[in-house]
């Protein structure tokens, strides 16, 4: 008896939810950050399930490859921060409005 | 045993989830979200994918968290925004959100057939088997990976390196309109 795909999706799915709920609500950037490697992982869950399930070695490869990619994202994040701290603005998202439209 | 081993995993990634989200000290949510990575590494084990689980210690727990907490560090007490009141209607707009991506992934998960696991060989998710196809059929994305992470590191120099910090700079300009000033009064003076 071992746990069905479906399971492993609504693990999934709930961390997703949770990330989400963490990237809309939070002001701390840094903490915003934290919440999105939580939603990149929940999906990097699913791509695994998904690719155990079907067989083939291509989901672990995508995994792999988001993996690359929210490295990416977290050096020019806190590159990010680390900039808005050397330049003495405040920490939160709703007062760094400068950019918007 | 495997069902044992799912429940406590995803219990855990759920509440260290929900730690990451609720704490107030971002230094206590890195460390939550560190049991998070653990918890999935666990979760990437019983789907027979070793080699994910690998990486997602060495590379998330052990590179990336690193780096998460050198910049906690770094800002300091800044981190933490002091008064986290929000509107109203940005709470009831991210749980609708939540929980339309949930019911969503429900009704698509309770419809699926997909139930019954592939009968893999043992050498599934071993570093031969992800190591061949990532470097031949995804051999473009590979590359493209490293290309990525070549940026990532430039932009990181780039932000990191930027001008001095504008309280020096004030400073410094401060200084040069005093001169300028004190230079212009005595010019004033010897007319």
């Amino acid at each position: 008896m071992t746990p069905g795909l479906g399971s492993y999706l609504i693990v999934s799915g709930i961390l997703f939810a949770i990330g989400l709920v963490g990237v809309l609500l939070r002001r701390s950037p840094l903490v915003v950050l934290l919440s999105l490697e939580v939603m990149l992982n929940s999906a990097n869950l699913a791509l695994v399930g998904f690719g155990r399930y079907v067989g083939g070695q291509d989901g672990q490869v995508f995994a792999l490859v988001v993996m690359g990619v929210a490295a990416a994202e977290v050096v020019v994040g806190l590159g990010l921060i680390v900039a808005m701290e050397r330049r003495r603005l405040v920490l939160d998202t709703d007062q760094l409005v400068e950019l918007r439209g | 045993m495997a069902t044992v081993v799912w429940f406590v995993a995803s219990a855990c990634a759920i509440a260290s989830a929900l730690a990451v989200i609720v704490q107030r000290n971002p230094f206590i949510a890195a460390i939550a979200l560190l049991g998070n990575l653990a918890s999935l590494a666990t979760l990437y084990l019983l789907l027979q994918s070793d080699f994910v689980a690998a990486a997602q210690i060495i590379v998330y727990a052990g590179a990336v968290m690193v780096m998460f907490l050198f910049v906690i560090a770094y800002v300091g007490p800044h981190a933490e925004v002091p008064d986290e009141r929000r509107h109203t209607w940005q709470l009831i707009a991210a749980c609708v959100a939540a929980g339309a991506i949930l019911v969503e992934i429900a009704l698509a998960v309770g419809r699926s057939t997909l139930d019954s696991a592939a009968s893999v060989e043992d050498s599934f998710g071993s570093p031969q088997a992800v190591g061949e196809v990532f470097l031949t059929r995804y051999v473009g994305a590979f590359e493209l990976v490293s290309l990525l992470l070549l940026v990532a590191a430039i932009a990181g120099v780039v932000l990191g390196s930027g001008p001095r910090p504008s309280r020096v700079v004030d400073e410094r300009q401060r200084r040069v309109q005093e001169a300028r000033d004190l230079a212009a009064s005595r010019a004033g003076d010897d007319r």
